[in-house]
């Protein structure tokens, strides 16, 4: 095998894409037909046909892993700065307030990480956003927590088909579920189901996410 | 836990992917999953199989295919124990969600013209409620980290979107066994990723002999 090359912005091999090609059109239409089954929504057609339209993508592989990736890395801004109003405002008490600073401390990880990931790849990590958050009730402070991370599992979800490159995958991937036990303690602390999608977790596209966090963004 | 892996000894840059040789330009402190992926799945004879033709996802998915047998079947049993309220209902709805996703693998793996692998006949170690949330707490966060660990080498977008929304909610269930122990239920920032052999060693005690 090759020695590896010092150029980072070289291109993983586009080897889902090349799949898809070999395996042309029933393999496309299995799995949509299993997203059906999981009751995915309208994105699952929309992957399909893309993937099926073949190669256009590949020349732009590592750019498109470099705008998710900041894509995610403004979802972690605001969470991160999310738990840290929580924390200072003193609204929480005891366990509560525990789970608000190690939930926060590990977005922070995952900003650091994203930031860091985004420069090895040759990017330039996104501003971080101004944000504002209403933390003054104890109830609405966890149901916010609950959505802004159900929210965040899903976007990750939502990105997951489209990463090139299987490093940035399986980073995100490693994230990906950490957000989904943050949702599910959330939700389980508040009473609600811990798997409100079922045994099939949505996916988010980008549209929705940012028209939800929109609000708590400081113009 | 002994089953995960959080220090590989598998310099990044040295994991053949599919006669690729992966160029070493994460970050190797921060996310050590990276470089997890590939060292058990992708080994010479799956690259084989994948060079062949398109066993690979299919075997992937024989493999989640196991593990959710595996899930399925310890709710079942467990179940059956005397339980508080609280666990009672968290393993009737997490038993039925992992009896899904076994319906979701066989049918995909059936439409991708494989063949679904018959389920092992397990054994689990059950006494009591505190032995079945131990046990939970280890297959649920087994399972996260055998789909994450296995997820980056599925070929096929639409079966990874599948992968992901499926791990996504092993991943709440742990979170939830986790608190029902009174553990932290993410107590790591990055979820660790694991490889194959090691997911299948975790899981051999609880498979009978001869099954």
């Amino acid at each position: 095998m090759t020695t590896p090359a010092p150029q980072p912005e070289t291109a993983p091999p586009d080897s889902r894409r090349g799949f898809l090609r070999v395996a042309g059109a029933g393999g496309v239409a299995a799995a949509a037909l299993l997203l059906a089954a999981c009751g995915d929504d309208d994105g699952a057609s929309s992957t399909a046909s893309t993937a099926t339209a073949g190669s256009s993508a590949d020349a732009g592989s590592a750019d498109g892993d470099l705008k998710i990736l900041n894509y995610a890395l403004t979802l972690e801004h605001l969470e991160a700065d999310f738990y840290a109003a929580v924390v200072d405002a003193g609204v929480l008490e005891g366990a509560e307030q525990e789970i608000a600073k190690r939930f926060g401390e590990s977005e922070r990880q995952h900003v650091e990480a994203l930031i860091a990931t985004v420069k090895k790849l040759g990017g330039t990590p996104v501003e971080r956003p101004k944000s504002t958050f209403p933390v003054e009730e104890r109830k609405a402070v966890l149901e916010l927590a609950a959505t802004v991370e159900n929210l965040g599992a899903a976007a990750y979800l939502g990105k997951a088909g489209e990463i090139q490159s299987p490093e940035v995958l399986a980073a995100a991937l490693s994230i990906h579920s950490v957000e989904a036990r943050h949702a599910a303690a959330l939700n389980h602390l508040l009473g609600k189901p811990s798997t409100p999608d079922g045994a099939f977790a949505k996916a988010a596209d980008e549209r929705t996410v940012l028209a939800a966090v929109k609000p708590f963004l400081v113009a | 836990m002994s089953h995960q892996i959080t220090n590989p000894d598998v310099p990044l840059d040295a994991i053949e992917v599919r006669g690729d040789t992966r160029q070493a330009f994460l970050l190797k402190a921060t996310l050590a999953t990276g470089a997890l992926y590939g060292a058990g799945l992708v080994g010479p004879t799956v690259r084989r199989a994948l060079a062949a033709g398109e066993m690979g996802d299919v075997d992937i998915l024989n493999f989640a295919l196991t593990l959710e047998f595996l899930e399925a079947d310890f709710y079942r049993v467990g179940r059956k124990l005397s339980l508080s309220d609280e666990v009672a209902a968290a393993a009737k709805r997490f038993g039925r969600e992992e009896a899904e996703h076994v319906t979701a693998l066989k049918a995909t793996i059936e439409k991708l013209g494989g063949t679904p692998v018959a389920s092992p006949r397990f054994s689990f170690p059950l006494r009591d409620e505190a032995s079945f949330l131990k046990l939970a707490s280890k297959l649920e966060d087994t399972g996260v980290s055998a789909y994450n660990g296995a997820a980056p080498a599925i070929e096929s977008k639409e079966v990874l979107g599948a992968a992901g929304s499926i791990v996504q909610v092993e991943a709440r269930h742990a979170a939830v066994i986790r608190l029902l122990r009174g553990k932290d239920p993410a107590p790591q920032a990055f979820d660790v990723a694991s490889r194959k052999d090691v997911v299948v060693k975790a899981i051999t005690p609880l498979i009978r002999a001869g099954a």
